[in-house]
């Protein structure tokens, strides 16, 4: 006798999902591997013909996209004396010498204060707007979130000229702040509506309670209704910050010098010196790295379950 | 604790109007309990009075003092709401604790500590105390959520069926328990029930609710033997009270239209013969369903009864009630 169930897949339902969801993950997760590989390369195997599976792995992409280097002749090397340290050495085996710090990790501070600033700016305002529209009565709740999911219904780049002037009259050019209140903007109507779907599901029994167990509003949004939100929180807060730490086109448009992220400057690499693909590739791999510490972190979280069952319907 | 009363409150939702001007008092350290089928406004007044809404007008006050426009903190009233409303993300110690941790109470650690092992052991629910409270069955959350309100010592308890989805033992265990925490402490307390057991043994006073008006207000007693109404005389009594035309039995008064007979008031051996439908033994009583001038009558008699269906049976009426056309209780 064999047990059957219903509800319970059988073993080769199980393997046969099994396979698939191997094969997906596999195909998603090849162009990554390729580039992480990449970045190990030197660049010529980075170009080879057939491309290389297999090669020996050298960290110069990683040390030509943290320095500048310069030519120099074999006199002025020799002049210089035995070089000291590892990645001097992997320079000079080309024929060049560092000539300073690149403005990579510039570049990249600058991405996480702006994608992690305007992260937080947007859960907290988020939360607060849709805490108000799911639990207040709000004169025209319906057309004003129509309206605030208007400003997503065209590509925010359409507007690219107005803000820049905007921009430029308010003196938020180029800046940190003006970054962040930009990416802010763009990702509220979506956190709104995300955050306003969570919360709704939160069954409004549970601040009673809390009022009746001698706590104010606040406090009881604060202690019951947060963390139970929590799961539409962090899937808000990946979506928020994978969108402002993308972003191309405003980067290029509104920043030059000081606020610039990470995305305009990563391209720039590939003019200095012959294309560079093995650094333009360490770039790439290191840019994933913030992103993907943030979504294991948050991933506990993502996990549902934990708000159901206590409530009777 | 206090006196609290309510004073002409209304309070409509939408075109339903839940509360219909209803006045009562809840005299300090008594056991109210509100009767009254779905839509009454059972729950709605225990809102009314723990401040999470408020009526469209009248007047609440506590200890004489009004507290229209006070927040549930400021009345410091404890609740047990009708679905047992844990917190998912805490634990049942953590549950016990909330009230107590509260800005309003801000009880010390140990303190703390006593209240809750106490009421856990009450409850029955101290092996369980450091469970999440998602991972308990629907009779465990339900005490959690009875004890987030005794932990307290508030102006007034309102419990909304707090007893309903438990099982018969347990059921049987906490209404003594209730009654005894109440009797010891002195606690007011304003119970919503369907279960009329509960209703007799635990109450002080029995509100009757009907349509969002307060049909009736007196000791278990008084409404179970001296009802105002059809309505009111069905609430209590299990089995139901029969009602059937007054012409039925003779001696009825003239406006009398319906007759209403508890089943106990139907005795047995003299009068008129009834047949016997159908003979339910119920151990401790037996319960006898009688057909008796086309009218259907259900009466009790002794256990050991040998009466089966097919029998017939002479009875006659012990202190009917008499009701008007409009139901209304004739004196």
């Amino acid at each position: 006798m064999s047990s059957y169930s219903v509800t319970e897949p059988s073993g080769r339902q199980k393997l046969f999902a099994g396979t698939l969801v191997i094969l997906y993950a596999l195909i998603t997760i090849l162009p990554l591997l390729w580039i992480i590989g990449t970045s190990f390369k030197s660049p010529s195997d980075a170009i080879a013909y057939p491309p290389k599976t297999f090669f020996s792995p050298t960290l110069e992409g990683y040390v030509n996209l943290f320095t500048t280097r310069t030519r120099a002749t074999e006199e002025d090397v020799k002049a210089l004396g035995e070089p000291t340290t590892w990645y001097d050495r992997i320079v000079r085996k080309d024929g060049f010498i560092i000539a300073g710090p690149s403005r990579f990790m510039e570049r990249f501070s600058n991405s996480i204060v702006i994608g992690f600033g305007s992260t937080v700016l947007c859960i907290v305002l988020g939360t607060a707007a849709a805490y108000a529209f799911s639990r207040f009565k709000v004169p025209l709740k319906d057309d004003l979130l129509f309206f605030i999911l208007s400003t997503r219904m065209m590509p925010p780049i359409a507007v690219a000229i107005p803000i820049f002037l905007m921009f430029r009259s308010l003196g938020l050019n180029d800046t940190h702040l003006g970054m962040i209140l930009l990416y802010t903007a763009v990702n509220l109507s979506l956190a709104v509506w995300l955050l306003k779907g969570f919360i709704d599901e939160i069954p409004i029994e549970y601040e009673e309670a809390a009022l009746i167990d001698g706590y104010t509003r606040f406090q009881a949004f604060y202690k019951v209704v947060l963390p139970q939100a929590m799961t539409g929180i962090a899937s808000t807060a990946i979506f928020c910050l994978i969108f402002a730490w993308n972003e191309y086109a405003f980067a290029v448009l509104l920043t030059s010098g000081t606020a610039q992220t990470a995305p305009p400057f990563i391209p720039t690499i590939i003019g200095v010196g012959g294309q560079d693909w093995p650094a333009v590739a360490a770039g790439a791999t290191l840019f994933l790295v913030p992103v993907m510490i943030f979504t294991i972190v948050l991933r506990k979280h993502l996990l549902r379950g934990i708000t159901f069952g206590a409530v009777r319907k | 604790m206090a006196d609290v009363v309510l004073e002409n409150v209304t309070k409509k939702f939408g075109n339903h109007t839940a509360l219909d001007n209803v006045s009562l008092t809840i005299p300090d350290g008594s056991f109210v309990v509100l009767l009254g089928p779905t839509g009454a406004g059972k729950t709605t007044t225990l809102r009314m009075v723990s401040g999470l809404d408020r009526p469209d007008s009248g007047n609440i006050y506590f200890g004489g003092r009004s507290v229209e426009g006070h927040t549930p903190a400021q009345r410091n009233v404890a609740m047990v709401f009708q679905q047992y409303s844990l917190y998912p993300h805490l634990t049942v110690r953590q549950n016990l604790e909330f009230p107590l941790k509260s800005p309003l109470l801000k009880t010390p650690r140990e303190a703390i500590d006593r209240k809750v092992n106490a009421i856990a052991e009450v409850l029955q629910i101290s092996h369980k105390l450091d469970n999440k409270a998602t991972a308990l069955s629907g009779g465990e959350m339900q005490r959690v959520s009875i004890g987030r309100a005794l932990v307290r010592t508030p102006q007034i308890y309102l419990m909304d069926e707090p007893l309903s989805s438990l099982d018969a033992k347990l059921r049987a265990d906490l209404r003594i328990e209730l009654k005894n925490i109440q009797a010891k402490s002195g606690a007011t307390l304003l119970y919503v029930t369907h279960d009329q057991i509960e209703a007799m043994t635990m109450a002080t006073h029995i509100g009757v609710l009907h349509e969002g008006r307060l049909v009736q207000f007196g000791s278990p007693r008084e409404v179970y033997e001296h009802p105002v109404s059809i309505y009111a005389a069905t609430k209590l009594g299990q089995p139901r009270i029969n009602i059937i035309p007054a012409d039925t039995f003779p001696g009825a008064p003239s406006r009398a239209v319906h007759i209403g007979l508890r089943p106990e008031h139907i005795t047995q051996g003299s009068g008129q013969d009834a047949l016997v439908r159908r003979v339910e033994h119920l151990g401790d009583q037996t319960r006898l369903h009688l057909s008796f001038r086309k009218n259907d009558l259900i009466t009790v008699t002794d256990a050991h009864t040998r009466l089966k269906s097919g029998d017939t049976v002479k009875i006659q009426p012990d202190k009917p009630l008499y009701f008007d056309a409009a139901g209304m209780r004739l004196a």
